[in-house]
């Protein structure tokens, strides 16, 4: 362990320092620059943020301080130098002797980086081992011992478990620990807590801060989440197609952002739908009501007496971490599965539980939009087909009404018509896709919309694009919305009503005034508690408030 | 461990079922056959009275479902009928053919198999190089000539020129060990050459398709030498679709031995199937059939096993 007695002696040494560094990559048989001349500097012990969109370059930035570019790029310029060691220059024994020693890597979805087929202790153990750093009994020790600084649960025996046996969070704090295994000199956390709930999320920040501070590593923490990076770093950096907007301590750059990027991420909290127009005045009736429905997968009960209503001209968001029924109560309204008990109601009317005994009529009544719209559309025809399918399906238009409507839904969704209506799913952006499966939900001119964790998939600006999108729509289209989602900031920005969800089970339900004041029933407490705030002691503060968390 | 055993039963049961199937097309395939059984044996000299006794004498007077009744139950007790040819025992005809095939089949494998599995590990982890490149050339060019093509030219080059193998390879039960290896040698390389391409391309093509995953990056930022990668973190993974691959290519080298054993005249099961077509000796063509057919079923079964068993999701359930 040399590393750490130079790195206790010398605090505020220079660690990483990169230069005009450019990257370019690889897109239509062309280079283009990706990484456009960044200069960034770490000092032994600091925690760097690096935030920005999707395609900022933020993680190829990251990685870069291994000296490891992804297939299809190329370094073309400028310099990396870590510790003294210029990467650009090293040869690839060099590199991999640091990489997991002194640098290591954390990378989002813990889930698909652990390799399936090995325990999780036989994974932390074999960079130490490999690299002739311990033995593997010493490892093995070492494991069971930062297992248990990280909070895992039964700490001795986690690690022989495999990784599909443990859950999301702890598998990024088992990831944790074995970036940890070498007591490497900087850490890389790669959006470490996107794909987890907010209420996992806390606890492995939580874990995650406590652990770099013990050992004072340096780290790059890379998010696009401006409140989770508040908690976490000394500085930050914003980045912008692969370039640099603004760069700032923590404390100074959310007190006083300087650029108008800067300031426009800033702002994207603060959307806010205007109150639906006709709550409960001339809408007597609802147009969906969900009745005391209990649902099954085989002979396991996923819901438990769910009733909620939708009104037209209303949105009713379904909050709950995963695994607590959202999209299955989805399943249920769509027929795709027909509840074990209870039933829905169309307009006083009930539907038939099975899809497949549903009429046109009905089915064209209810669409839904997906969370990952690159799966949700056929990446194999053009959008005229994509939208104009259910046009000619449902409601029975000849082709050339098909492209008159075609071209009047994509002017709805702000898309322009001759530029996009030949075009096909990869040529668009990801906020894009997403219109486009909202115009296609639109095409069957339905009443109700079930939007399934629509805007998780994308940034926060483009997010925001979308709900002022479905927005406007539902107030001109007087469109019924269930809203589901795990975001409460969206939740706030979009809902009428809320309904919360725990284990199959709605725990709370009410207007979103309501149910955004207090007092709150224990677990919306927990879930509105553990939303990272944009102050960088709101972390802090509440594990005082809280208790050590276990 | 309860859901791998019920999966290992359910497919032990489907099996048992596909065989069964096997034998009832088998059956009535001869059955659609033209011409009467007697009366080619008989030739010229059939008479009515001849042919009839002689259809009694075999029980083809009888219906055919009880027919296939009779054979289904023999096979089951294993016994397989006696040959029209020779008036002896199919299982005693069978059985020493068996072991020479079994034996051939065995030698290939044991050549074909670890070389094929090294061949495709060490061209997924030279990917591209002049290495990767010769060996796909090699042994898509070694599957791609007809078999008795590569037996001939392997015949010509080891036992005409060079003079070290046989090219009869005549074994019989009681020739001993080195020397049945010796003369089975020439006809187990033509039978590595056939099947090694598909399971050396098997084995390159499903690490590579591995080796872009996020637990292989993970496994590069690691800092772990490339050779590390490939054997811990991509050949575990990548085992379901190579033992399925193998399985099939055993099979192979029981099943589709016929030419190779023909052109090497060795005393195997290909060479009494051909024989007996040739002389209209249904209850043998019946049996080998059905031996076929169940070395496929078995091997696939052990397929299918082995990779439910390499998978940790079923091995170890939450």
């Amino acid at each position: 362990m040399v590393n750490n007695i130079s790195a206790a002696n010398d605090d505020q040494s220079l660690l990483l320092e990169m230069r005009g560094l450019r990257i370019d990559g690889m897109r239509d048989d062309q280079w283009h620059q990706i990484v456009k001349g960044i200069d960034l500097t770490l000092h032994r012990g600091e925690v760097l943020g690096l935030i920005g969109e999707s395609g900022a370059g933020k993680s190829t930035l990251g990685i870069a301080a291994m000296g490891y570019v992804k297939p299809g790029c190329r370094f073309s310029g400028g310099s990396i130098h870590f510790d003294g060691i210029d990467m650009l220059a090293a040869s690839e024994e060099q590199k991999q002797a640091l990489r997991g020693v002194r640098i290591a890597y954390v990378a989002q979805s813990a889930a698909a980086s652990f390799n399936p087929a090995h325990q999780l202790i036989d994974q932390f153990a074999e960079t130490p081992v490999q690299h002739h750093q311990s033995t593997k009994s010493e490892a093995y020790a070492d494991a069971k011992d930062l297992y248990g600084k990280l909070l895992l649960p039964d700490p001795e025996r986690i690690g022989f478990r495999y990784p599909h046996q443990v859950s999301g969070g702890q598998l990024q704090r088992a990831m944790t620990a074995m970036a940890m295994s070498c007591r490497p000199d900087l850490i890389i956390f790669d959006e470490p807590t996107t794909a987890l709930d907010v209420t996992t999320q806390i606890e492995v920040l939580m874990t995650m801060k406590d652990i770099v501070e013990k050992f004072n590593t340096a780290a790059i923490y890379i998010t696009h989440d401006l409140a989770v990076v508040a908690q976490m770093a000394d500085r930050i950096m914003v980045l912008r197609h692969g370039e640099l907007v603004e760069e700032a301590p923590t404390r100074i750059m959310l007190a006083n952002p300087k650029q108008d990027y800067t300031k426009s991420l800033w702002a994207v909290r603060s959307f806010r739908k205007m109150p639906a127009l006709n709550l409960g005045q001339n809408d007597t009736q609802p147009i969906i009501s969900v009745q005391n429905v209990t649902a099954a997968y085989g002979s396991l009960d996923i819901l438990h007496e769910i009733s909620f209503d939708l009104y037209r001209g209303q949105t009713v968001s379904v909050v709950g971490e995963s695994g607590s029924g959202k999209s299955t109560t989805a399943r249920v309204i769509t027929g795709l599965l027909p509840p074990r008990l209870g039933q829905v109601l169309f307009q006083g009317q009930p539907l038939p539980p099975d899809y497949r005994n549903r009429s046109k009529e009905q089915l064209r009544q209810v669409q839904m939009i997906y969370q990952m719209a690159d799966t949700a559309i056929n990446p194999r025809q053009r959008i005229r087909d994509i939208i104009g399918r259910p046009l000619s399906f449902y409601l029975g238009l000849n082709s050339q009404q098909v492209e008159a409507r075609t071209r009047e839904l994509l002017d709805m969704i702000e898309l322009n018509p001759d530029q996009f209506i030949d075009r096909f799913p990869s040529e668009l952006s990801g906020g894009q896709k997403q219109r486009i499966c909202i115009a296609r939900a639109l095409a069957a001119e339905p009443t109700c919309i079930i939007c399934d964790e629509v805007t998780s998939a994308l940034d926060q600006l483009v997010a925001e694009g979308i709900l002022r999108l479905l927005d406007r729509l539902q107030r001109e289209l007087n469109l019924a919305y269930m809203f589901i989602t795990h975001d409460l900031a969206t939740v706030k920005a979009i809902s009428d009503e809320v309904v919360v969800m725990l284990k199959g089970r709605i725990v709370e339900q009410g207007s979103k005034e309501e149910i955004f004041s207090p007092p709150y029933p224990e677990y919306t407490e927990k879930l509105l508690s553990s939303v990272p705030q944009m102050d960088p002691d709101w972390m802090r503060n509440l594990i005082a408030k809280r208790g050590p968390y276990r | 461990m309860m859901s791998i055993l019920r999966l290992i039963f359910q497919r032990l049961g489907l099996g048992v079922l596909v065989l069964f199937a096997v034998s009832l097309i088998i059956f009535l395939g001869v059955e659609l056959l033209p011409g009467d059984l007697c009366q080619a044996i008989q030739g010229q000299s059939a008479t009515e009275s001849t042919v009839a006794a002689c259809r009694k004498d075999l029980g083809l007077d009888q219906p055919a479902p009880t027919r296939y009744i009779n054979w289904l139950k023999g096979i089951s007790q294993g016994d397989f009928g006696t040959s029209l040819a020779n008036g002896r025992e199919i299982s005693e005809l069978i059985g020493v053919r068996l072991s020479n095939t079994f034996f051939l089949a065995m030698v290939a494998a044991v050549i074909a198999v670890p070389l094929s599995l090294a061949l495709g590990i060490l061209a997924a982890l030279y990917r591209n190089s002049w290495f990767d490149r010769s060996v796909n050339v090699l042994t898509l060019s070694s599957i791609s000539f007809p078999e008795f093509f590569v037996a001939y030219i392997l015949i010509l080059v080891f036992s005409v020129k060079l003079g070290w193998f046989p090219s009869l390879s005549d074994v019989s039960p009681d020739t001993p060990l080195l020397e049945r290896l010796h003369k089975v040698f020439l006809p187990a390389l033509t039978l590595t050459l056939v099947v090694m391409a598909h399971m050396m391309r098997m084995t390159r093509a499903a690490i590579i398709n591995l080796m872009a995953s996020p637990y292989i990056e993970m496994a590069k930022f690691k800092g772990l030498s490339r050779s590390h990668i490939i054997l811990h973190h991509a050949l575990p993974n990548a085992w379901a679709p190579i033992v399925n691959v193998v399985a099939l290519n055993l099979a192979y080298l029981i099943v589709g031995v016929v030419i190779v054993e023909v052109v090497f005249v060795y005393p195997g099961l290909g060479q009494l199937i051909v024989d007996s077509v040739q002389k209209r000796d249904i209850p043998v063509v019946q049996a080998c059939s059905i031996i076929f057919a169940a070395t496929y079923v078995v091997l696939n079964l052990i397929a299918d096993i082995l990779s439910i068993a390499t998978n940790p999701r079923l091995l170890h359930p939450r």
